[in-house]
C-alpha cells in the first residue's frame, strides 16, 4: 500500500500558484528527499500530507485516506511532524513543553521522557528552553516528531542548527526508524552527507516536479558526466579520451560519458605510469543545480518564443 | 476533554512564569486599596470611603484598565503562535481548531479570573479589617458583585483579542487593532452618546436612548456596580441610565451575551484563517 499518494496536485493561494499538478507516490518503509529552493513547494506539499490546507485541484490520500477530513484527525496520532521554523515556549522547560505535546498526541508522560533521553536532551529537561542553544531547540522539535513511534515522518529542514555530530547520530536513528517500517520525507536544501541516507529524490522547482526518481535513475536522466582523475608520470592518453582531458590541480582528470566508464577504465589501467585512478560520479548536488537550471532555461526559451 | 485541559493548563503554567498573575493581581490590589483609603484626599480627608463611593469609582477606574490588561494578555494568543511556528505544528496533532482556541481562552479566562479575585480580594480584605465605617455584611456581596463583574468583562475583551488574533497574521497589527479597540469601546463610544445627546439638543427618546449604553460592554460593567447603589449621587452619561429599567441580573445576562458573541466569532474566523 503506499502511504502517500499525490496525484496532479494544485495548490494556489491568492497570488501564488504554489504546486502545479504535482504526483508523487510513496511506499511504506522509504526514504525520499524532497529538494528545491525557498518557495518551491516543499512546505506547501508537507502542508498538504498533514491536512491542514486543502488542494486546489487534484487528490492527496495519506494512508489511503483523505488527511483534511475531520475523521482523518485520529490519522495524525501516527505522523510525526517537524516544522522548518519553530520557536518553542522560553518559559517552559523542555520536559514541560515535550509533555504537554505528549499529552495532546496521547502518549504517555514516561514515553516522551524516554525520547527526551534518546534525542539527548535528558540533561537538559529541566532547564527553561530559553536558555537552549539553537541545536538543542532543534533537537526537542525532533524530539517531538518522533513523539509515539509514528508511521510517517516529514522532517523540514531536519539537520539545521546540528553540529556534525549530532547529524550523524540523526541520519543513524532514522536508518533505523527505517528498518522498522517507517516512512520519511526529508526537506531540505542542504544537500551534501543526505543521498546515503535517501531511497529517492524529487526536485521541486516553482512548483512543479523537475525530477523524481532514484539516484541512479537522476544520474541517467540528467546524463551528466562523471570525472576521472589520473596520478602518475605524465601520461599520454589514447585517441577518443585525449578529448575528453581537462588541466586539473592534481593530477589529470577525464570527464567522460557514464556509459562509457568501463570501457574506458579498460584503457587507462593498462596505460604505462598511471599509480591511481579515483572515479566520482555525479552528486546530488550536481544533480540538483542540473535540474534547475535546466528548468530555468527551458523557461527563458519559452519567454522568448512568446 | 483531556485535550481542552491540557491547552488551558500549559496557557496557565505560561502566565504564572510570565509573572502575569503576580503583575496582575498586585495592579488591582494596589488600585483598590489606594482609591479606598485616598478616594476622599481631595476633600481633604485620608481615611476610608464609603463603600458606595469607593466602589463606583472604582468601577470608574477598572472599566479603563481591566480591558487594556486583558487586550495586552491575549492579543498575541494565535497569531504568536502562527509567528513561532507552534501554530502548524499543534494544528498538524490530533486535535481540532475549537480546541486550540478554547483551550487556549480557557486558560487566559482562568488567569485573569485568578488576579481579579486574587487583586480585589486583598483589597476587600483591606477595607473589611480596617475601616471603621464599613461592616462585612455591606462589603462582601458589594465586592462579590463588582468581582464577578469584572471577570465577565475582562473576558470579553479576552475574547475580542482572540477576535482580533484569529485574522491578522502579524504580532504588531494584532497589537494595533487592539487599542484601537479599546479606544473605541473606552471612550469614542461614550463621546459618541454624549455628542448625540447634546447635538439634538437633548431630543432623543427618552426611554429608548438609556438603551443605547448595552451596546458597549464597558457601560453594562459600570451599570451593574452603579445600579447596586441606586440611590447614590449619580453624574454624566451614568446619570441617564437610570431609566434603564434593567435589573443586575439582566444586565449580567447582557454581559454574557456579550462574551459569546465573540469567542463564536473567534471560532468561526479561527477556522478559515490560512496556514
Amino acid at each position: 500500500m503506499n502511504i502517500v499518494e499525490l496525484e496532479r496536485v494544485e495548490k494556489r493561494y491568492r497570488e501564488v500558484h504554489a504546486l502545479r499538478g504535482v504526483d508523487l507516490y510513496l511506499r511504506q518503509g522509504e526514504v525520499l528527499g524532497l529538494f528545491g529552493h525557498n518557495g518551491a513547494g516543499k512546505t506547501t506539499a508537507i502542508k498538504l500530507m498533514l491536512g491542514v490546507i486543502q488542494a486546489s485541484a487534484g487528490e492527496v490520500r495519506v494512508f489511503g485516506r483523505r488527511p483534511d477530513t475531520a475523521n482523518a484527525r485520529g490519522l495524525r496520532r501516527q505522523i510525526g511532524f517537524l516544522p522548518e521554523n519553530v520557536s518553542f515556549y522560553d518559559q517552559l522547560t523542555g520536559q514541560e513543553v515535550l509533555g504537554y505535546f505528549a499529552r495532546l498526541k496521547g502518549v504517555s508522560r514516561h514515553h516522551s521522557l524516554r525520547i527526551l533521553e534518546q534525542v539527548g536532551l535528558g540533561h537538559a529537561g529541566q532547564r527553561r528552553i530559553k536558555t537552549y542553544s539553537k541545536g538543542m531547540r532543534q533537537r526537542l522539535g525532533l524530539a517531538q516528531a518522533l513523539l509515539g513511534e509514528p508511521k510517517l515522518l516529514l522532517l523540514d529542514e531536519p539537520t539545521v542548527g546540528l553540529d556534525p555530530i549530532a547529524t550523524r547520530d540523526f541520519y543513524q536513528h532514522l536508518a533505523l526508524l527505517k528498518q522498522q517500517g517507517c516512512t520519511v520525507i526529508l526537506c531540505s536544501h542542504v544537500l551534501p552527507g543526505v543521498e546515503k541516507y535517501i531511497d529517492r529524490a524529487m526536485i521541486l522547482g516553482q512548483g512543479e516536479a523537475l525530477a523524481e526518481g532514484s539516484l541512479e535513475q537522476l544520474r541517467q536522466q540528467a546524463a551528466l558526466p562523471m570525472t576521472l582523475t589520473l596520478q602518475g608520470a605524465p601520461v599520454s592518453l589514447p585517441a577518443p579520451w585525449v578529448d575528453y582531458a581537462q588541466a586539473g590541480g592534481d593530477g589529470l582528470r577525464l570527464r567522460i560519458p557514464i556509459g562509457q566508464k568501463m570501457a574506458c577504465l579498460r584503457q587507462l589501467t593498462h596505460l604505462p605510469g598511471v599509480t591511481d585512478i579515483d572515479m566520482q560520479l555525479p552528486s546530488l548536488e550536481d544533480l540538483y543545480s542540473h535540474f534547475i537550471q535546466h528548468a530555468a532555461s527551458d523557461r527563458r526559451h519559452l519567454m522568448e518564443e512568446c | 476533554m483531556t485535550i481542552l485541559l491540557a491547552i488551558c493548563q500549559k496557557e496557565f503554567k505560561d502566565g504564572l512564569r510570565n509573572r502575569w498573575i503576580v503583575a496582575i493581581s498586585l495592579i488591582f490590589a494596589l488600585l483598590a486599596i489606594g482609591l479606598a483609603y485616598f478616594g476622599s484626599a481631595a476633600a481633604g480627608r485620608v481615611g476610608f470611603s464609603s463603600l458606595p463611593t469607593t466602589i463606583i469609582s472604582l468601577a470608574s477606574l477598572a472599566v479603563f484598565i481591566i480591558p487594556l490588561i486583558a487586550l495586552m494578555l491575549s492579543y498575541d494568543s494565535l497569531v504568536g503562535e502562527d509567528e513561532n511556528g507552534t501554530l502548524l505544528l499543534l494544528l498538524s496533532y490530533p486535535l481540532s481548531r475549537w480546541q486550540l482556541v478554547l483551550g487556549k481562552m480557557l486558560g487566559h479566562g482562568l488567569i485573569l479570573a485568578l488576579s481579579t479575585l486574587l487583586g480585589f480580594g486583598a483589597a476587600a480584605l483591606v477595607m473589611g479589617l480596617f475601616s471603621d465605617t464599613t461592616g462585612w455584611a455591606a462589603l462582601i456581596p458589594a465586592f462579590a458583585l463588582f468581582i464577578l463583574s469584572a471577570i465577565l468583562l475582562g473576558w470579553i475583551f479576552i475574547a475580542f483579542a482572540y477576535v482580533i488574533s484569529a485574522v491578522v497574521t502579524e504580532k504588531s497589527r494584532a497589537a494595533g487593532l487592539s487599542l484601537f479597540l479599546w479606544f473605541l469601546f473606552v471612550l469614542v463610544f461614550d463621546l459618541g452618546l454624549l455628542g448625540l445627546l447634546v447635538g439634538t439638543k437633548g431630543k432623543v427618546d427618552a426611554q429608548l436612548f438609556p438603551y443605547l449604553l448595552l451596546l458597549n460592554p464597558t457601560d453594562i460593567f459600570r451599570l451593574v456596580n452603579i445600579s447596586y447603589f441606586a440611590q447614590d449621587q449619580l453624574s454624566g452619561l451614568m446619570a441617564i441610565a437610570q431609566h434603564v429599567r434593567l435589573g443586575t441580573g439582566a444586565l449580567l445576562i447582557t454581559l454574557t451575551g456579550w462574551l459569546l458573541l465573540p469567542i463564536l466569532l473567534s471560532l468561526w474566523l479561527f477556522n478559515r484563517r490560512e496556514l
